[in-house]
């Protein structure tokens, strides 16, 4: 399969990308990757650049490869004994299949958004701090002025400011989402993944959660995995069409999405199957 | 047909909620009655005398402390292994692996196995290590006996504990300790359970006491040392031909029952109290 390399934006990094790891890739390059299950092979030698501070949305068919492909990015394939990986994922320029890289901090540069929120065991602001915490932040007012903040990126902050130490649990489940969001957020990540981040809500808590990103895209990667064409649509800068684990066709929203060069692209895009 | 139908189960259900409640009143009421006469400030605050057993002055505070040193020990021991192996199965292992569901089968034979059983085995290792029935003794045998109760208790909880969660954390870049932790917050009222079930087994349990800790009517002070435990006191009351005697092992059988009671509250109320919210 081709590579359609990614746009302008790639070939540009970033002042921050630059000047914080001296790299001059995109966050997140992939090159060359399979992934098999038992043998089965799930991803076809992917090759694929996402472009920094923007939102691409991977698409395709339930059981193409997607949120596979995702969870490759910060690893978290690494507990299952019979998933291999061959060929390499860049972020940063480190290359994160390598035999001594250290996955924490990889996994640090990423927050991760699920299907379904899952909020950790505890009260809503020690959910927020948990990611500070446990990367050394210490301090009452510190982690306070932490959790404000991102609660406040999240537009939860005016929702929820009197009752932080009631437990996460009891917040409906589109706020636990932008809870989740800004508890990824307070690690400070580069990149934010989300794995259909919107499909367990409701139609306005997705919605909060898109303008959420359209909102912040100037400051993350963000790579989302999405089911529904339209959301896609509405967000996407970029779009990686899969199918049957491989990368069709990587492009522009627009080009993608409006002059598809593969048959497959056009046939997915016009509903042909699904 | 239908309606029949759900009549008579209906009946079934109530019948059976019914009788369960009814015989537990009923053996409150039998120890109640026999014991609550006999049970007097002495009972609990001294050893027995000599001639104790025939009748005249003491106590069960022996037994009393010794079920109270076998347990909690116990649980202790059985907590540090239990854990670990309910994180290993769940989170370490695929929740399909081979393993695991072999160990899960052995943990169910190990839950069904009699404490006889335990006891018996625990005497022949005693025997191996030449150790004489002691506190020590008890405390490993009825470790053994309390181990599959606590992690086939443990497990139930842990089995619903979402991976999501894990991979919550982990993509926080945490480490695997720091997931640990967070899941032992989230398994709290499990653990709490399970502890619960393993002080009403292993302390309510004369078999494996028997052989391995012996009966004595001091409180040990060392771990070599015997101990007595309150299913040995009933049972020797009981077999006792003196009358009063015998009503006083009523009286332990109510002090066993209290202490119980009083562990089931007071796990339950910390288990709420801690699964609200953080530790």
């Amino acid at each position: 399969m081709e590579l359609m390399t990614a746009p302008s934006i790639a070939e540009q990094p970033t002042p921050k990308a630059k000047s914080s790891s001296g790299c001059l890739r995109p966050h997140i390059e992939v090159e060359n990757l399979n992934l098999y299950i038992q043998n089965n092979h799930i991803l076809k030698n992917i090759n694929l650049a996402i472009p920094d501070k923007s939102i691409t949305c991977i698409i395709g068919p339930s059981g193409c490869g997607k949120t596979t492909l995702l969870r490759t990015f910060n690893r978290l394939h690494d507990g299952s004994v019979d998933v291999k990986i061959t060929g390499k994922l860049f972020v940063d320029c480190e290359d994160i299949y390598a035999k001594d890289t250290e996955v924490t901090h990889i996994r640090k540069k990423m927050g991760l958004l699920a299907q379904r929120p899952c909020s950790l065991p505890m009260s809503i602001i020690d959910n927020v701090v948990y990611g500070p915490r446990i990367h050394g932040v210490r301090g009452k007012r510190k982690l306070y002025a932490i959790a404000r903040h991102q609660l406040n990126a999240v537009g939860l902050w005016e929702e929820v400011k009197d009752r932080l130490k009631s437990p996460a649990s009891k917040l409906s489940i589109g706020q636990q989402q932008r809870l989740c969001l800004a508890r990824g957020l307070a690690v400070e990540p580069e990149i934010i993944l989300g794995d259909e981040a919107t499909s367990a809500l409701d139609p306005i808590s997705s919605k909060t959660i898109e303008e959420l990103f359209l909102s912040i895209k100037d400051k993350y990667t963000i790579v989302l995995v999405t089911h529904t064409l339209r959301q896609a649509k509405r967000i996407a800068d970029y779009v990686a069409f899969m199918y049957m684990g491989e990368l069709i066709e990587f492009g522009t929203a627009d080009q993608v999405f409006n002059h598809p060069k593969h048959k497959l692209t056009k046939e997915y895009i016009s509903g042909g199957f699904s | 047909m239908k309606k029949l139908e759900e009549k008579i189960f209906k009946i079934l259900m109530i019948g059976s909620t019914v009788l369960i409640l009814s015989i537990l009143l009923y053996i409150l009421y039998v120890i109640m009655k026999k014991g609550l006469p006999s049970l007097s400030w002495d009972m609990i605050s001294k050893i027995p005398s000599g001639g104790f057993y025939l009748g005249k002055e003491g106590g069960i505070l022996n037994a009393i402390m010794g079920s109270l040193y076998l347990i909690f020990f116990s649980v202790v021991i059985s907590l540090m292994i239990s854990v670990p192996v309910v994180m290993y199965l769940n989170f370490t292992l695929r929740r399909k692996s081979k393993l695991a569901a072999f160990a899960r089968l052995t943990f169910d034979v190990l839950f069904g196995i009699p404490s006889i059983v335990y006891g018996a085995f625990g005497f022949t290792v005693m025997i191996y290590f030449g150790l004489q029935a002691s506190l020590l003794g008890g405390i490993i045998a009825i470790s053994l006996l309390i181990i599959p109760v606590m992690i086939r208790s443990i497990d139930e909880v842990a089995i619903l504990i979402p991976n999501d969660l894990v991979e919550a954390t982990k993509s926080l870049g945490a480490t695997n300790y720091e997931t640990i932790k967070v899941i032992t917050r989230q398994l709290l009222p499990g653990i709490s359970t399970a502890v619960l079930l393993s002080v009403g087994r292993g302390i309510g349990d004369a078999a494996t006491v028997l052989f391995t800790a012996g009966y004595t009517d001091s409180i040990p002070t060392s771990l070599t040392q015997p101990a007595a435990s309150l299913p040995l006191a009933i049972f020797f009351q009981l077999s006792s031909p003196v009358e009063e005697v015998q009503n006083r092992a009523y009286a332990a059988a109510l002090v066993l029952t209290i202490i119980i009671l009083t562990l089931s509250f007071a796990a339950r109320y910390f288990s709420r109290r801690l699964s609200k919210n953080k530790i």
